[in-house]
Order: C-alpha cells, then structure tokens, then sequence
C-alpha cells in the first residue's frame, strides 16, 4: 500500500539540551486512520509537531533522522509550505482563535489551500458535517462550548482539504458523548474525503476502535506497534492503556506491576 | 461661554486627533502582530517627511507622486527594520527588542542630520490655502486637509483589517501565532506586512504634521504622546487607537485653548491614569475571553 508519511528513526531535541524522541518510526499507510498511544510525556505532540514543523517556535529541532510526507523530505519546507502540500496538524488543546468570529476561523484556513479562491465552497462542507457551527458563525469563537471549539478545530482543517491530518487528542476535556460524536464524524471524514489520519490519544480504546493500526510510545521511542485488532488483544495493551484488570478480575498487586514494568523496560 | 471659540477649537482638536489616531493605528498594527512596542515609530515618520521634502521640494515633484513616494518611502523603511533588525531578535526577552527601536530611533535621527542637516526645515505648501468656514466656523485649511487626508487612510486600514483575508490573517496570528501558522499563514510574512502597513500610515502623518509643524530631525519626538494615546485606546486594538487620538487631540487643543499651554500635560496624564485605574488594558484593548 502506498504510504503517505513515513517516520524514520528520528530524533527530537529540545533547547539543544533534553532530549524527547530517542530513534522514533511509524508509518501512514495512505487513506487510513493510524493511531499513536501512549501515556502524558511519551512524546506524542513532539512527534506531530515534528512532522509539520511546528518545533521550530518552541526550540525544539529534529537531530536525527529523516520524515517524508508524499516522498519529500519535510525539513525542506517552511511549516507554511508543508499545509499547502496537504499536510493539517490539529494542534492539542484546539487551538481556535478566539477573538475572531467562526467564520473568520474558517477564512483564516483558507491560506492553507493553494490559490484560497475556490475557499467558500468548502465552508459548506465544513457546515454539512458540523451543522452546529453554521448556527453560530457570527459568534466569536471563544464564546464557543469546548466541544464546539474542538470541531471549529476539525472544520478548519476540513476547509484545507488536506490528504493527511493529524489530530492530537481531540477527545481532551470533552464529555464522553461529545467525543464519541466527533470521532464519529472523524471517521466519515476519512471514508467520505479519503483523507488519511494520524490519531494521537490518550483514550486508547477509542482511538483502537477507529484506526486500522496502531503504535504505542514510551519515553520517547515505539515500544509496540500492530494491527488495531491485534493490539487490542494484547494483554499488556488491554492491562495498561485499555484499563482491564488482571484475568480473574482482581486488582494485582503491586508488586506484579513493578515486576511488569522491568519486564516491559528489559523487552523495549 | 464663547460656543464659536468652542466649536472651533473642537474641530481643530478632531482634526489634530485624526492625525494622532493614525499614527497609533501605525503603532497598534505592529504591536498586534509582532508585539513589539516600536519606539522609532516617530522617526519613521520624519524620515518620511523628509522624504517627501526630498521629492516635492528640492526634486520639485507634483505632490501627488511625491506623498504616494513618501509613504512608501516609510513602509519599505518599516519593512526592512523588521526583516534586519526585529526579525533576528525573535524570542528575547521584550526589554531587548524595544531597546533595540530605542537605538534605533537615534540612528534614525543621526542619518536624518547626515543626509538633511540638523536644521529646521519647511516643507513646501501642498494643501490648498484658502480658508474653511463651515457656516461661521473658521477651520485653518491645512488642518482641516490633513485631517480629512489621515481620516482617508485611517478609513481605508479599518476596512481592510476588518474585511478582507489579510486582515483575518493579521488578527488570527496576533491571536495565536502557532495555530496561525498550522493554518499555513506564513507568520513572517505577516510581521513584514505589518511592519510596512504600520510604518506606511506613520510615513503619512509625518508628512501632515510637518507640514504644519515644519521638520527636523528631532520631530520624531513627538510620537511619545502617541504612546499615550495607545495606552488609552488599548495597545492591541484598532477602534482604541481611532477613538484615543481623536479623544486625546481633542483634550490637548481644549485645554490648550481654554486652560492654558502648560496644562496640557497634566490634563492628559490625569486621564490617562484614571482610565488605567478603571480599565488596565485600556478602552478596548483585549482582555482574555472568559467562557461561562
């Protein structure tokens, strides 16, 4: 299958001092949903904004390795460039910009698209999938609920018409419904758009049920990777990040899991 | 009460606000894309008057090329300073980037006595002379063109910014520069636009304040009242930088008519303090959006 972005071995370093990604790899398969796991400070954002760029304003810098989007490097390209070759990072914490009303948020993704002149059409594709928006799109957009935000941020990337969107953690502080209604719509924007995804959560059984395949990431590298199915199987994957207690339904010890952790460490 | 007297100052205050309210829209423009306080500002003004002296009084240009040339003269100026000298600077600490205009402003003001001398010169007359009676209200004519010249292009930015696709992307990188550069909006390129746009609406009010004021190297100074005018109107907000120097002007020329000279200052900074007090970001600077 032909692949979209391809990350290989790279190495992310902040300040010059503090090292966050340790030889990182994984790979989009064009047109699915890939999902990234892993726990608070693995370095799941690091990795999304070293792919588009955005490590630059937080003096950050990719030491090692090599990231191609479409067979081209993208260390090659300003962050700015990389949209418009159809690259979307929807940033965590969504990111909307507030004093400016949701219509004007969806203008200002328009210089996402090459040329921005066929940009009106799109915004009512960005209403038909989240109608709730059009309702409001005189409002200013801090005024909005989270959850609104949240697919002001989707709809924004919807307006690029990009073929690779990263979402990071879109399901943060959102009520469960709310959630399950924006992966919902996540998922018909990858079959009815054909747009690949790389899905970065926290809520890994969520991100599990929708995504073809899956890494997990620990301090930095990717500790195990698999089909969707397959992972959700995995016993460590179900104790660890799917919230399964142990088989016979107890609580384990503690001891057992410190135990684990050296197991995990030694196998990494 | 002399309502005459009245009347007419008022509409020499507008007038000389409108000037001021331009260059704090130069001023806001920069701060709100780049947060940068650009102290030079008001030498990027005389500069361009000079400019325009250049142009249309030793060239001996119509004025009608002349004033186009001036501004641009202004915002290339602005556009370059940004690209040299504030572009570099990116990520230090705000102390260091405003020292940096500090210094240079007194470049500025050094190359002006270079090239032009250090002496007062005049422009030549450009606005046409004949008094204005608006039924028996005098308005002296320069004032009354100029003001209607700066309302011109003040109309014009607040249009542009708060219409058109680029002022979007103004507004969206001033209120979060990482998403705006998700968005694919090229933040450097917007500073630079903001550096020129903003250095081109202070190249024009140099030109109409020295035309009434004459020019020299040191007339830069005076943007420091601009600063306060900012300060009132909220550092980030166009319509503040409108209303704050029409307010501001028109509080200086009444107490000046009606108080005395040296009571301009106290009147003003005592404003300016109670309307800190009441509101620290100013009239209608951007406090965070608070969701309920």
């Amino acid at each position: 299958m032909e692949t979209i972005l391809e990350i290989n071995n790279i190495e992310v370093v902040y300040n010059k001092a503090v090292q966050v990604l340790r030889g990182l790899s994984l790979t989009v398969p064009k047109g699915t949903i890939v999902a990234l796991l892993g726990s608070n400070g693995a370095g799941k954002s690091t990795t999304l904004k070293a792919v588009s760029g955005l490590l630059d304003i937080e003096d950050g810098e990719v030491a090692d390795g090599k990231i191609t989007f479409k067979g081209r490097d993208v260390a090659l390209d300003s962050p700015d460039k990389l949209v418009r070759r159809g690259l979307f990072h929807v940033m965590e914490g969504r990111h909307v910009f507030e004093d400016l009303t949701v219509e004007e948020n969806l203008t200002a993704a328009t210089y996402a698209k090459k040329g921005g002149a066929g940009a009106r059409a799109s915004f009512a594709l960005v209403y038909e999938y989240f109608p709730r928006l059009k309702d409001r799109r005189k409002g200013l957009a801090g005024y909005l609920s989270g959850g609104e935000q949240q697919m002001l941020a989707v709809g924004r990337s919807l307006v690029a018409a990009p073929d690779l969107i990263m979402l990071d953690e879109p399901s943060l502080g959102l009520a469960p419904l709310l959630v399950e209604e924006i992966f919902e719509i996540i998922v018909r924007i990858n079959r009815e758009q054909g747009t690949s995804m790389l899905l970065v959560e926290q809520n890994a059984a969520l991100a599990l049920a929708v995504s073809s395949y899956g890494y997990i990431m620990e301090n930095g590298k990717v500790v195990i990777d698999g089909t969707s199915d397959e992972l959700m199987k995995n016993e460590d994957v179900q104790e660890f990040y799917l919230g399964a207690s142990g088989d016979d339904g107890e609580n384990r010890s503690y001891r057992e899991i410190k135990h684990y952790k050296r197991r995990k460490r030694w196998l990494s | 009460m002399d309502w005459l007297f009245f009347f007419e100052s008022s509409i020499a205050g507008l007038a000389t606000g409108a000037i001021y309210s331009l260059v704090a829209l130069g001023f806001v423009i920069i701060y709100k894309a780049t947060r940068v306080i650009n102290f030079a500002i008001g030498e990027i003004m005389m500069i361009s008057a000079y400019l325009f002296l250049t142009f249309a009084g030793i060239l001996e240009w119509h004025p009608l090329i002349a004033l186009p040339l001036a501004m641009l003269g202004g915002g290339l100026l602005g556009s370059v300073t940004e690209k040299l000298i504030i572009r570099p600077m990116l990520g230090e600490s705000p102390i260091s980037v405003v020292m940096v205009t500090i210094g240079l402003s007194s470049i500025l003001v050094g190359a002006a006595q270079i090239i032009w001398g250090p002496g007062p010169r005049i422009l030549p007359d450009f606005l046409p002379r004949a008094p204005i009676f608006i039924g028996e209200l005098y308005v002296s004519s320069k004032i009354a063109y100029s003001a209607l010249i700066a309302i011109g292009l003040l109309v014009c930015y607040l249009i542009y910014f708060r219409f058109s696709r680029g002022g979007v992307a103004l507004r969206a990188t001033a209120s979060d520069q990482a998403a705006a550069f998700s968005m694919g909006i090229s933040v450097p390129k917007v500073f630079n636009y903001a550096w020129f746009f903003g250095s081109m609406a202070a190249a024009l009010a140099g030109v109409l304040v020295a035309a009434s004021g004459g020019l020299s190297p040191y007339s830069g100074s005076m943007a420091l009242s601009i600063l306060v005018v900012v300060i009132f109107g909220g550092l980030d907000s166009l319509t503040g930088a409108l209303v704050g120097g029409l307010l501001v002007g028109w509080l200086e020329t009444m107490t000046g008519a009606f108080l005395g000279g040296e009571y301009k200052m106290l009147t003003i900074f005592t404003l300016l303090t109670f309307v800190l007090v009441l509101k620290p970001y100013g009239l209608f600077g951007t406090k965070e959006i608070e969701r309920l």
